[in-house]
């Protein structure tokens, strides 16, 4: 890792220097044990400050839009995805856009850091190749690292780059889809039994609109829940209906678009199952057009495309 | 007055039969203040709840009052929640934070009935931090981890036990009437030595931020300092000072509620005015806004910092954006950066 972090920073020196970007957008070490946060680098001395840890876990192409000048981005797979999917929206130019691609093995999961220290607050962790020390008052667990990402990231066959002007490190090796069980055995719930679980998941929701903001592919003008004439949905947190409204839209609007990167549900502070709405989407997107946001640049966007083969089982009974 | 440990669930049923009891109960990886119905279900394991104590008297969403149009007229019925409650468990930070929200909710222009009423009816047993996290900073913001401010009795573990410390007469006249057992001089002892050892790591320096926050408003650091800022209203939220609240009616044609709703500075609707114009157009804008509420609007207003040092936002800030290292940045701010 430190020895990616050394290149990362290498790079960013040179495109900063020699003037070929205006700022680089990467990760520096945060305040919390293992924690990588956002930072942006305008000059080779604060380039100094870039990091590359198993805690880089936010999703950069969130904060390209609307940037003015050339831009470089310390890019992990999901970020590439989402990169590529705003390209296609001619939300990016990619002319614009230098890309320093990291091939990413998954990012970790705090939360389940914290569980096995039950309950005792997690006060340092040491990465240690494949396994961490996770250090609390007075004990210390070790763990693999395998055992500790992100459902996202576990689930995730596109750590390496689909696209990238730089990569740092090495390709990893090809990583098989993963399969929708979780997905599955939701839809195989009554509608009762998913609505139960709905109302109880969103009754948790607090209406931070964390989830939203997170979202790289989130960035209308006035998102629909901000309106008020017409007003679209209840501004109240009481009523979990209008809880479920606001994630409802929020997913379909996603639909087609979202690259599964997760940073929606670990933008939650309320730890409630975001994930489990997208990837529904994600696996429907996938039977129904065989198609993945972000993947590759040609592609169009598969919910603004038309073919004669488009299955027309929600149009048509055949 | 000391209490065992084991005796807590019968203290909190006898409680529960005249008081609507709160306290903090595991809600999957973290505990939030509820009403609970049984004395078993308080957990007073976790550092601090999820949420601030403050929902409890400024609900996120609150409603004022119900109306009605009819043949004869438009009624209009009051909603006040006028139930004896008693908040078991609060940390003291939290309980600070409500005698700062005391400053915005009672002053000699406005006394909100629906926030003070629950205020009056409400009786704070808080308990003290043996323990607290390294993200706590309430020594810095004027607060201590067994701070009595804003509580009726307080409780100290001493390992088995409970000492209650009496605060207010309010918390003197439960605690007799739940019959508590004189404490010993060795358990108070016992208490005095942890309190003596539980120690606050985390110091945020405040020297100079307000002087600072008195001449910045436009000097280049909010430039950068909001930049990683994704907007939402995380932070706020979960502040157990924060208070903004935007207004609204729930109606279907005359008839609905007029709900009083937690409001978030971040958001960009926040400042939105009628006319179109935002004052406030951008992150940059309104990430000051927050530290400027907090650190010097609320100092020029009542004289006290709007932070308790909780940590909340700290902990749960999706991309780390830690307010430690923003204040810190604020006190060295300069009228122009260099570079």
């Amino acid at each position: 890792m430190s020895k990616l972090a050394e290149q990362i920073k290498g790079a960013a020196k040179k495109l900063l220097t020699e003037k070929k970007v205006d700022l680089v957008v990467g990760f520096t070490e945060g305040s919390l044990p293992l924690r990588g946060t956002p930072f942006f680098a305008r000059t080779p001395e604060e380039a100094d400050q870039l990091t590359w840890n198993l805690d880089c876990e936010n999703n950069l192409a969130n904060y390209l839009r609307k940037k003015p000048g050339k831009v470089a981005v310390v890019a992990k797979g999901c970020d590439v995805r989402s990169i590529v999917a705003l390209i296609k929206e001619n939300q990016l130019n990619r002319d614009n856009l230098y890309i320093i691609g990291v091939p990413c093995r998954g990012m970790i999961d705090r939360r389940k850091v914290a569980e096995l220290l039950s309950g005792q607050e997690v006060l340092a962790i040491e990465e240690n190749g494949d396994t961490l020390v996770i250090k609390g008052n007075n004990s210390s667990v070790t763990a693999k690292v395998a055992d500790l990402l992100h459902n996202s990231c576990r689930d995730c066959s596109y750590g390496n780059p689909v696209i990238y002007d730089e990569l740092i490190g090495e390709l990893l090796p090809e990583k098989e889809a993963a399969d929708f069980n979780e997905i599955k055995a939701f839809e195989a719930k009554t509608t009762a039994e998913r609505r139960a679980f709905m109302n109880s998941e969103f009754s948790k929701c607090i209406r931070c609109y964390a989830c939203r903001n997170a979202c790289p592919m989130c960035y209308c003008e006035e998102c629909f829940v901000d309106c008020n004439q017409p007003e679209w949905i209840g501004k109240s947190a009481y009523n979990v209906e209008d809880n479920i409204l606001f994630q409802v839209v929020r997913v379909f609007h996603l639909a087609g678009r979202c690259v599964d990167c997760g940073a929606c549900e670990r933008a939650c502070p309320m730890g409630i199952n975001l994930r489990l709405l997208t990837r529904k989407t994600v696996k429907d997107v996938k039977e129904l057009f065989n198609a993945e946001a972000g993947v590759n640049l040609e592609d169009k966007p598969v919910l603004a495309t038309f073919t004669n083969d488009d299955p027309e089982a929600f149009l048509l009974k055949e | 007055m000391i209490i065992s440990k084991k005796d807590i669930p019968g203290f909190l049923d006898k409680l529960i039969s005249e008081y609507q009891v709160f306290a903090p109960v595991q809600e999957g990886s973290f505990t939030l203040f509820k009403p609970i119905s049984s004395g078993t279900n308080a957990d007073l394991t976790a550092a601090n709840t999820k949420l601030p104590a403050k929902e409890i008297f400024f609900p996120q969403s609150e409603k004022l009052f119900s109306y009605n149009a009819t043949e004869e007229g438009v009624k209009v019925e009051e909603v006040l929640d006028e139930q004896k409650k008693v908040i078991f468990g609060v940390r003291p930070c939290d309980a600070r934070s409500l005698v700062l929200l005391d400053n915005v909710f009672d002053n000699d222009k406005f006394q909100d009935p629906y926030y003070l009423t629950k205020r009056a009816n409400t009786i704070m047993i808080g308990i003290g931090c043996n323990t607290p996290l390294s993200t706590c900073f309430c020594t810095s913001v004027n607060g201590s981890p067994f701070d009595t401010k804003g509580l009726d009795l307080l409780l100290v573990d001493i390992g088995d036990a409970y000492v209650v410390e009496v605060v207010s007469d309010k918390g003197k006249s439960l605690a007799e009437q739940a019959g508590l057992a004189a404490a010993t001089d060795a358990d108070k002892a016992a208490a005095a030595k942890i309190k003596e050892t539980a120690t606050i790591t985390c110091q945020v320096n405040t020297d100079g931020l307000k002087e600072k926050l008195d001449t910045n408003f436009y000097w280049p650091i909010w430039d950068r300092i909001h930049e990683k800022c994704l907007g939402c209203g995380a932070c706020t939220y979960l502040c157990p000072t924060c208070h903004c609240f935007d207004i609204v009616d729930d109606a279907k044609d005359c008839n609905g509620c007029r709900v009083r709703n937690w409001d978030s500075c971040a958001f960009p609707i926040f400042t939105l005015h009628g006319s179109g114009h935002n004052p406030r157009t951008s992150n940059k804008e309104r990430y000051r806004q927050r530290i400027m509420h907090k650190f010097k609007y609320f100092v020029d207003n009542f004289n006290e910092i709007a932070c308790v040092g909780c940590g909340r936002c700290i902990n749960n800030c999706p991309v780390n954006l830690d307010i430690r290292a923003v204040l810190e940045d604020v006190r060295g701010s300069e009228a122009r950066l260099d570079s």
